[in-house]
């Protein structure tokens, strides 16, 4: 069918017109709020109040998902909200990475917050047409699309029957659709998930933009925590929106020059310095996968192992040939960074779109490590070909690959068993088998439904049918208040398992990654150190959320001098640069330290949201044992000389003459202990309690004593 | 008895004209964002491969955070 006919097929169940205005000091100073229960469109002021406190991006998607939402609204209730809020920077094209948006919602999986953080057009779009969110609300009762136009200044939801739901398909088609010609197809951004969203809890979003010169959509994700799940289950098929064009200062900025001259330093620096650091612009983040590998870091199989003799069918000297050379690859205009590799002309092997050519967005290390090592498949091929299915189905690669690690352990381990699969083998290595519980995952049925439950569900599942070993299956299962972990080995880091594990959604490595410091450098060797870093780094990194930033310009490419200053890790130049633009932006006049006290506010904001909701408490932040030390013998026996020589050294206990379970007890009693301790010291330095509640003082310290603040806080005090 | 050089807190073997490139590769640190230090003193990226290592030293090399 056209895509005319398709258009001829939707039913208009609403329009609403709005003012047209301009960006003012990177705002624009109103929401957009749709309900898609009874079909009200309206706006919402941005008071000075609200970006004072919560800045911007996830800081207002928090706001609105706290007002919107009751302590014990579910994820699939219509209450239920997702929201969509790039921030005061985003928009801006004179510096890299600066189209970023997050996601907030309920999650399906963690049953608490959830925030992802997503390129792609759609949130400088938004803001372009007029808003600073868009707050979603409700559920339809057919598939509906809601199209927001900056050009003629209206929100329409409109029920749209024929369209595709598949991310690759829709999103061209609704491109086509809204665009009045090929030369419009820039000025579309589509919003949209998948099928195997409809049947799982770790469906994803993606978000579009035209690549005109491959001349197709290409997609980011907001991956984690079942946003995606979320969006289907609303029955939202798309979000689209339409601008008339990027100009050079959509946000009226108060100082352009000041941003330009940042822009070009940093630029210098991806020309002359990337091809000798991360390679972004040639690999992107897959040069992570044989420097994970070499320093033991590299998931394999369900994060038993670190390396692996296979990974050079998997590494980045095998992708790059894969991914197209010299086209700019940025998911936001004017990205020098442009790590968003892609694979062109791949034809697909498996599945409904088999003998199809396709553009593949990534791999990404993650997805490498998720869909390659962690299952135990080292199949470059397999890896691209379950990245798009994954992507095209709207499922997360993070959650997916860990998912799949879990139940190939258990499937090895006897818990699993192919009358329990369907009949597929699930072990290890197994990559038929994974691609058609993936395929399966789309079309809502088999052992497919099984994995997308995602690890804790699983768990649960497993026990009480199966009779599996709940402390084993905890042990093994590698989640944290339901989000399955991203890909990277934590046991010889304690201060990564905190970086996991005391966050605020679950365990993603967007607040901190400290194992280099902590690992490799012993640059932070006492309990404080460890604190300081876990304060630190979760800050600054929370701090690109409230923005529309992306992270990785931050720390992907260092200044050639960085070395000679007195913090390198932190890069103290680009942090200046990040200080510098925020002001000229906003016209505002904060300095670095400010800089961390604006994402405390909404940090600790997110903390206290997680309690309101039964979690955000000392027990939500325990880790599976796995993510600290060797479960099994297996695991020990293999880096035996490492726990061994640590046994002797740091416990203090000579491991001659114990059998390997002995020697697992031991050092599994300290490893747990030792992270205790940890939680205490990290709820110290951020101003929270031993039970890790935000105290009343500290959010007086940080002008975060809210009334509703204080009434969540106070009974756990 | 042999020499050793402190790396990272770990002691190593010291060898006669050992350089950072040397460290690095016995460390199997393959990781590019890295500061190296020397008794203190830092080493530059382009001495690498000449800047030779005494016995005893104690060697720095910090890597800086990584991660997707």
């Amino acid at each position: 069918m056209s895509v005319q006919k398709m258009k001829e097929k939707h039913k208009l169940l609403k329009e609403y017109s709005y003012r047209l205005g301009e960006l003012n000091r990177g705002y624009a100073d109103r929401t957009l709020y749709v309900n898609i229960s009874d079909n009200t469109i309206n706006e919402k002021p941005v008071t000075e109040l609200m970006k004072e406190k919560f800045i911007g991006g996830k800081g207002f998607g928090l706001r609105l998902l706290w007002d919107g939402t009751k302590d014990n609204t579910k994820w699939n209730d219509p209450e239920n909200e997702i929201i969509i809020s790039p921030g005061p920077i985003a928009g801006i094209t004179q510096y890299s990475g600066t189209g970023k948006s997050i996601v907030v919602t309920i999650s399906s999986t963690t049953d608490s917050i959830m925030d992802s953080n997503v390129g792609g057009y759609f949130g400088p779009f938004l803001k372009f047409a007029g808003f600073d969110a868009i707050e979603i609300q409700g559920k339809a009762e057919e598939d509906i699309i809601i199209v927001i136009d900056g050009i003629k200044g209206t929100v329409r939801i409109e029920e749209a029957p024929e369209e595709a739901v598949d991310s690759h398909v829709l999103a061209e088609q609704l491109t086509e659709m809204y665009a009045d010609n090929e030369d419009d197809k820039r000025n579309i951004s589509v919003v949209s998930s998948g099928r195997a969203a409809e049947h799982t809890l770790i469906g994803m979003l993606n978000f579009s933009w035209y690549d005109v010169r491959r001349k197709v959509c290409r997609v980011k994700q907001a991956g984690r925590g079942g946003i995606g799940t979320v969006f289907r289950d609303k029955k939202i098929k798309a979000l689209v929106v339409k601008v008339s064009g990027v100009k050079g200062d959509m946000n009226h900025v108060v100082d352009m020059g000041s941003i330009r001259e940042k822009g070009k330093r940093f630029n210098k620096e991806m020309r002359e310095l990337d091809d000798s650091q991360s390679r972004m612009r040639t690999v992107g983040t897959a040069h992570l996968v044989e420097i994970m590998d070499d320093y033991d870091l590299l998931p394999v199989h369900n994060f038993k192992f670190g390396t692996h003799s296979d990974v050079h069918n998997i590494d980045s000297k095998v992708l790059k040939p894969r991914f197209t050379q010299g086209l700019p690859d940025g998911c936001w205009l004017g990205c020098m960074m442009s790590c968003c590799k892609s694979v062109d002309n791949y034809e697909l092997k498996t599945g409904p779109y088999k003998g199809q050519k396709v553009t593949v967005d990534g791999p990404e290390y993650e997805t490498v490590g998720g869909l390659g090592s962690n299952s135990g498949i080292f199949d470059a091929d397999h890896i691209i070909e379950c990245n798009f299915y994954c992507d095209t189905y709207g499922i997360d690669t993070i959650s997916f690959g860990t998912a799949t690690a879990f139940a190939m352990e258990c499937y090895e381990n006897g818990i699993l068993n192919e009358e329990r699969t369907g009949g597929l083998k699930f072990n290890f290595g197994n990559a038929d088998a994974v691609m058609e519980a993936l395929h399966q995952m789309a079309r809502g049925e088999g052992f497919g439904k099984v994995l997308g439950l995602g690890v804790r569900k699983m768990k649960e599942k497993f026990t009480k049918e199966y009779g599996a070993d709940p402390k084993f299956l905890q042990d093994i299962g590698m989640e944290n208040k339901g989000l399955e972990y991203s890909q990277y080995v934590s046991k010889e880091s304690l201060a990564q398992q905190g970086g996991f594990a005391i966050t605020n959604k679950g365990p993603q490595h967007d607040e901190a990654w400290l194992i280099f410091m902590d690992m490799v450098n012993k640059q932070i060797p006492t309990f404080e150190d460890k604190a300081e870093a876990l304060h630190y780094f979760p800050m600054f990194r929370t701090w690109f959320g409230l923005m529309g930033l992306c992270k990785l310009p931050w720390n992907d490419v260092e200044p050639a001098d960085n070395a000679e200053t007195d913090e390198p890790a932190k890069v103290p130049e680009h942090v200046d640069n990040y200080v510098s633009i925020f002001n000229a932006v906003t016209g505002k006049n904060i300095d670095k330290y400010e800089l961390i006290r604006q994402s405390e506010r909404v940090y600790n904001f997110q903390r206290i949201f997680n309690l309101r909701r039964g979690f955000g408490k000392r027990e939500h932040d325990a880790q599976p044992y796995r993510a600290a030390g060797p479960v099994t013998v297996e695991e020990y026996e293999s880096r035996q000389e490492r726990y061994d020589r640590q046994m002797k050294e740091i416990i203090g206990v000579n491991p001659e003459g114990k059998s390997t379970e002995e020697k697992i007890a031991i050092t599994r009693k300290h490893r747990e202990g030792v992270y205790e301790k940890l939680l205490d010291a990290v709820y110290e330095r951020r101003g929270w309690t031993k039970n890790g509640i935000p105290t009343i003082e500290h959010l007086k310290e940080l002008g975060m004593d809210l009334l509703e603040l204080i009434e969540v806080v106070k009974p756990h005090l | 008895m042999s020499k050793k050089i402190t790396v990272n807190e770990q002691i190593i073997d010291w060898e006669e004209n050992m350089t950072v490139d040397r460290i690095l590769e016995i460390m199997k640190y393959t990781f590019k964002m890295i500061v190296v230090k020397v008794d203190g003193e830092l080493v530059k990226k382009e001495q690498y491969k000449t800047r030779v290592i005494p016995e005893s030293a104690d060697v720095r090399v910090i890597h800086l955070v990584a991660g997707g």
